[in-house]
């Protein structure tokens, strides 16, 4: 993997002519978490969408550049609240789709590798059906990994999970997504309090920042920083909306 | 459960028809009754399988021509848009042709043998194939093309590893309906112009007044259309299962 860049986003977006968001100017710092917060429909999701250089049904002017001044695109991977896992193909196959797409040899002894560090050792050569939820968004981590990308977008990948699942999940990812570049978008303001580096607040006018408590990610549940941040954050969402 | 419900299905009907047949006194050059159908079946069982292998052959090879023309032309039409925009009129307009009205062209054309009957039943069911499999080609989950887009997949490769899996259900689809459409565009052909197949007994049959001997024949191409039928479903759930999905419903 080469080194993770950080990243800057500059501009607005409109849609069907109507301002979707003005504009903002979002800066992910490099080899860290930064997350983005705010009510549903207000273009999180769009911003992720055009970093990846996804079509967006947007007219975005501005400028989306790395500290590095290389493209961004061939150095992302993305991680959705769906897990994307192909329902006709194994574990350890949709783990190696990467390549697979790319027309390259998959490395498997690599992705062995990887579906042994999500806990997924036994479940290699079983359907995305045989999985549960906490488990199909494990594997969907291991294809994440597989692409050993710098730059990581995860658009709510862990919000259809129970709670528990989800603080392990959370502090899975933590652990195996380290120096990268990660833009987690989600609508819960613990997670964000409990992951990010850096958190932001978008609003259809503007973009929030948020001091993160001096603590390291993932954060105790119980954190009494964490716990005020995550006050602060709900109370800023429901007086924005 | 399913062939209890089949073999109910089949009584009821074989009751209703003996009980016409007696209430309104029918002469049996009009409508036999099934126990003299069922006797003609018997007696000419040599005749009948000669003519319904045929058939079968005819309907066998129109369903895998026209399942591999039809599966090949979706692909094309998924793959460019141009040929799309060229390819789709004709489509359509060609289902406006009745392929009855085309029968004795491809007798003309192909002879009284095997080939303008494989050609009727390829006819009939290209459309059907190509239309299913193109929607499901078309309805791939927008999350995986994203996937496989940020993941660097020529189009080539996102057809091949997600697109055409993803749209197989969609063809099983396409597949059974031609299943029951096939047998039609055969015998069609063998009325317009054949001297064997289960078409050209049912007219010969008519033609000799052995009316018993007709509804043989109907009941066995019948038989034939639902047991292929029957196969096509059962392949295509069993495949369904199997990759995970309980997606295979049409």
């Amino acid at each position: 993997m080469s080194p993770a860049p950080g990243i800057e986003v500059k501009g607005g977006a409109t849609l069907d002519g109507a301002q979707l968001f003005a504009p903002l100017a979002l800066r992910l710092e490099a080899g860290r978490w930064t997350c983005l917060l705010g009510p549903s429909g207000v273009g999180k999701s769009t911003i992720l969408r055009l970093i990846a250089g996804l079509d967006a049904p947007v007219e975005f002017t501005g400028a989306i550049t790395a500290t590095d001044s290389a493209p961004i695109p061939p150095r992302v991977a993305f991680m959705a609240q769906s897990d994307l896992l192909l329902p006709w193909a194994s574990v350890a196959e949709n783990v190696a789709i990467g390549a697979k797409l790319r027309g390259e040899q998959p490395d498997q002894a690599r992705a062995q590798g990887l579906i042994a560090r999500v806990g997924l050792a036994d479940h290699a050569q079983k359907r995305p059906s045989e999985l549960s939820g906490g488990q199909r968004q494990r594997a969907a981590l291991a294809r994440t990994l597989m692409e050993d990308r710098a730059v990581i977008l995860l658009d709510e990948p862990f919000s259809a999970l129970d709670a528990r699942t989800r603080a392990e999940m959370q502090d899975l990812a933590t652990e195996l997504l380290s120096r990268r570049t990660v833009l987690l978008v989600t609508h819960d303001p613990g997670e964000a309090a409990r992951l990010g580096h850096a958190i932001h607040v978008m609003t259809g006018e503007a973009l929030k920042a948020f001091e993160a408590p001096p603590s390291a990610p993932p954060r105790a549940v119980d954190d009494p920083e964490m716990l005020r941040l995550q006050g602060d954050l709900h109370r800023f969402l429901r007086e924005a909306h | 459960m399913r062939i209890r419900h089949l073999l109910g299905a089949c009584l009821t009907l074989i009751a209703v028809w003996e009980a016409i047949v007696i209430l309104a006194d029918l002469p049996h050059f009009i409508l036999p009754g099934p126990l003299r159908v069922a006797e003609a079946m018997w007696r000419s069982r040599a005749l009948i399988a000669e003519h319904a292998a045929i058939t079968l052959t005819e309907v066998l090879l129109g369903l895998a021509i026209g399942a591999i023309l039809g599966a090949a032309t979706a692909i094309g039409l998924a793959l460019s848009p141009r040929l799309r925009a060229l390819l789709q009129p004709i489509l359509v307009f060609s289902q406006a042709v009745p392929v009855f009205a085309l029968a004795p062209i491809l007798t003309l054309w192909l002879g009284y043998g095997l080939w303008s009957k494989v050609f009727m039943a390829v006819l009939i069911i290209y459309f059907p194939v190509t239309s299913a499999f193109f929607d499901g080609l078309m309805r791939t989950p927008q999350g995986f093309l994203d996937m496989a887009k940020v993941m660097g997949a020529s189009r080539g490769a996102i057809m091949r590893r997600i697109r055409i899996p993803a749209a197989l259900p969609a063809l099983g689809t396409g597949l059974r309906l031609g299943a029951v459409y096939a047998p039609i565009g055969a015998v069609i052909g063998e009325w317009v112009g054949s001297s064997n197949g289960l078409g050209y007994l049912m007219l010969l049959a008519n033609g000799r007044a052995k009316i018993d001997l007709m509804f043989a024949a109907v009941i066995v191409l019948g038989a034939l259309s639902v047991t292929l039928y029957v196969t096509i479903d059962f392949v295509s759930r069993r495949f369904a299962e199997g990759r995970g999905g309980g997606d295979a419903s049409p």
